[in-house]
């Protein structure tokens, strides 16, 4: 196809340019929070993400120490030091005294201060100012500075938001509630998906014509009786409504109908030769099952998992529902949800944590994307 | 801590153990009584007849029971809830369908709800459709595939953090750090708080939502695309059809299929679409969606259920047919195995 269409040059250097802007829209806007999670939180505010490896210039002011610390050198009073002090050194453009003209004088330049009063500072933050008369006070001299601060990159932000920011905790409960939802549904939807392919008994269409009916119900619709119905439950045997039990199933029951629908039309699509002629060896179907059903089925359970692990860990309405806000039960999700609220402006810790969110779906993604595929065709282009 | 992995992991094994030991035990059980190795003839052919009536139900019974706890139960439920007070406990006829019908809160949720239907899955398929074709003819179009897929794997949460972040305002004078604003101040316009910009803001979060979805168009209109026939192709370009009415005559009649499954499965996923609403503006500006709504009312000044569950009930009428055309789909296509 590729050298029958678009046989131009242009024709296909357009395609090259066209796919290049696809591929730049949908990468760009994860990029820049990996890129500002790795800023300092200081620059990530100065200059956009997409600037970080330049240096960042900022407006800054700073006073001068007050007449303590004058000294007399050739009969002039004269007050020395840097403007940083023992901070991080930035480079300086320029300088000024006024909030009005803050970038007045260039930076090595002297200023010229009326009262005999001169101003120098240099572009390393030394500054030299010189009076002929003594000064007075202990408010030293107002100064205002341009500074440009070298590209800094810092693990700081994982640091601060994985342990005092709670998400580490949250990483924790995340996969406390997606490990058991995602390994319970595969074998009970297995057996099930094995009856309704294989085995003969009455009602198997309507029950398979249920399933699929079930596949599009909203999740919507099961939230306040199962809410009610844990509420229940938890009040009548005195236990929290709001437990892992209670969200393992929960996904489990919401997980079910793609479970077997898709586990279905693959095990109804396996050689026909192969279980008559185990069963003519006298294989029974439990044995059927778990010797050949299940190791040939292996593509298709891999596709399974990796979609309830997916859906399970990006998951935020079951788990507000169905679990509570503690730090010993909230999930990544909810977590950041709660952190959008509670640390608005603060992009240092929004970008950390959305980015150790998607972090693990990312890997998961990245190292079983054939079977995600397989699994995505099966699911949906059946009905083609 | 280390408390939680412990019993996580202890879970595990109960979970899976459990449903192990069900599966393998009712088996035996079964087999114990009705015995088909070891006995006379005709007793064996007997007790297998009588395994095969209940061995498929040992098979389902788990299944069974979790659908109808989880799934079937509650549809019936939400809508016998819908008749009844915030607490649940009186009968109140239709009251909470008229609250439906006149409350402002639910019309613009409705109305909103109507324009992601309408922009969303045509956006996502539309835009699915172009990149399939387009990467296509390109040697690198895998690994341009994988980029625009992967978004699929972010949460909606991390999607809508990744978004704000893009969309971000500051006042001012200061430095913009959004990259919409940053490129339009670049050219010389006027930054803007996309989030609060009355009825765009919308569509700003749409484009969330399209930026995820439109990878699964995208592979599964792909794969549709490549079972096309070479013939159908090669005769349309030796009769001298340009590009694009290959495009729109050839190829697209023959996947309507795939296109129509892609569209309802983006519009199922559009109507019970909440945490992008949630975590952007939580229904402020205008922004209101059903799902969104519903939670709202679920969990409001105690909860409101009746409500909630009216809300629910209209989200489930609007997919329901879809969900008759997704059932005589399928049993057109099984024909009964």
């Amino acid at each position: 196809m590729a050298t029958k269409t678009g046989k131009s040059f242009i024709g296909r250097f357009g395609v090259h340019i066209a796919v290049l802007v696809f591929v730049a829209i949908w990468t760009i806007p994860t990029l820049g929070i990996l890129v500002s999670s790795l800023r300092d939180k200081d620059q990530i505010v100065a200059s956009g993400w997409w600037n970080s490896f330049a240096s960042s210039s900022q407006s800054e002011a700073g006073r001068l120490p007050g007449a303590s610390a004058q000294t007399q050198k050739d009969g002039k009073y004269v007050i020395e030091g840097n403007i940083f002090g023992d901070g991080p050194k930035r480079e300086i453009s320029a300088f000024g005294v006024k909030s009005s003209a803050p970038t007045q004088y260039k930076a090595g330049s002297v200023a010229d201060l009326n009262d005999g009063v001169t101003l120098q500072m240099n572009a390393d933050g030394g500054f030299v100012l010189s009076s002929s008369k003594a000064f007075e006070g202990d408010r030293g001299q107002r100064v205002y500075f341009a500074s440009s601060a070298p590209p800094k990159f810092t693990t700081d932000n994982y640091d601060a938001v994985l342990f005092s920011e709670g998400i580490g905790r949250s990483f924790m409960n995340s996969l406390t509630v997606t490990i058991p939802a995602t390994v319970i549904p595969i074998l009970i939807a297995a057996f099930a998906a094995y009856a309704l392919a294989w085995m003969r008994f009455p009602g198997r269409a309507l029950l398979i014509a249920v399933i699929i009916g079930l596949l599009v119900v909203p999740l919507q619709m099961s939230l306040i009786p199962l809410l009610r119905l844990y509420n229940g439950v938890g009040a009548f045997f005195g236990v929290p409504s709001k437990t892992y039990l209670g969200i393992w199933l929960a996904h489990t029951g919401f997980g079910l109908p793609f479970a077997i629908y898709l586990l279905r039309s693959y095990i109804a699509g396996l050689p026909r030769e192969i279980m008559e002629s185990a069963r003519i060896d006298g294989a029974s179907d439990f044995e059927i099952f778990v010797k050949i059903v299940l190791p040939l089925s292996f593509p298709v359970l891999a596709s399974f998992a990796i979609f309830q692990f997916l859906w399970v860990w990006n998951d935020l309405l079951v788990a507000m529902v169905f679990l509570g806000t503690g730090p010993d039960q909230i999930v990544l999700t909810a977590k950041l949800n709660a952190l959008l609220g509670s640390r608005g402006g603060k992009w240092e810790i929004l970008t950390t944590s959305a980015f150790i969110t998607i972090i693990v779906p990312l890997f998961v993604f990245f190292s079983l994307q054939r079977y995600f595929v397989r699994g995505l065709l099966a699911g949906s282009v059946k009905g083609g | 801590m280390a408390a939680q992995i412990f019993s996580a992991i202890f879970v595990i094994i109960i979970g899976v153990g459990g449903c192990v030991a069900y599966f393998w035990g009712a088996n035996r059980l079964l087999d114990l009584i009705f015995p088909s190795r070891g006995v006379s003839g005709a007793a064996a052919i007997n007790n297998l007849r009588r395994q095969g009536y209940v061995r498929p139900w040992l098979f389902v019974g788990p299944a069974l029971i979790i659908l109808a706890v989880y799934l079937i139960y509650p549809v019936v439920a939400t809508l016998w809830l819908s008749f009844f007070d915030r607490g649940g406990t009186s009968f109140v006829g239709l009251a909470n369908y008229e609250w439906a019908v006149g409350d402002h809160d639910l019309r613009n949720s409705i109305f909103n709800n109507i324009l992601w239907l309408a922009v969303v899955p045509a956006a996502c398929t539309f835009l699915g459709l172009i990149i399939a074709v387009l990467t296509d003819k390109i040697w690198w179009g895998t690994i341009a595939k994988s980029l625009i897929f992967l978004p699929l794997a972010i949460s909606f949460v991390g999607a809508s953090v990744i978004w704000k972040f893009i969309y971000e305002y500051r006042g001012e004078g200061q430095v913009q750090i959004g990259l919409i604003n940053a490129i339009i101040q670049y050219f010389g316009g006027q930054p803007q708080v996309w989030i609060s910009l009355p009825f765009w803001n919308n569509f700003f979060l749409m484009v969330i939502l399209i930026w995820i979805q439109t990878g699964f168009a995208m592979v599964i209109l792909s794969s549709a695309l490549r079972g096309i026939p070479e013939e159908t192709l090669e005769a349309a370009v030796i009769d001298g059809a340009n590009p694009f009415q290959i495009f729109w005559k050839i190829m697209v009649p023959q996947i309507w299929g795939t296109i129509a499954v892609v569209w309802t499965t983006i519009t199922i996923l559009v109507l019970k679409v909440f945490d992008i609403v949630l975590t952007m503006t939580n229904g402020q500006w205008n922004t209101q969606v059903l799902a969104n709504l519903m939670f709202d009312w679920m969990f409001r000044g105690g909860g409101d259920f009746g409500r909630g569950a009216t809300i629910a009930i209209i989200i489930m009428i609007a997919v329901i047919p879809i969900m008759v055309w997704n059932i005589r789909q399928a049993n057109k296509e099984t024909g009964g195995h």
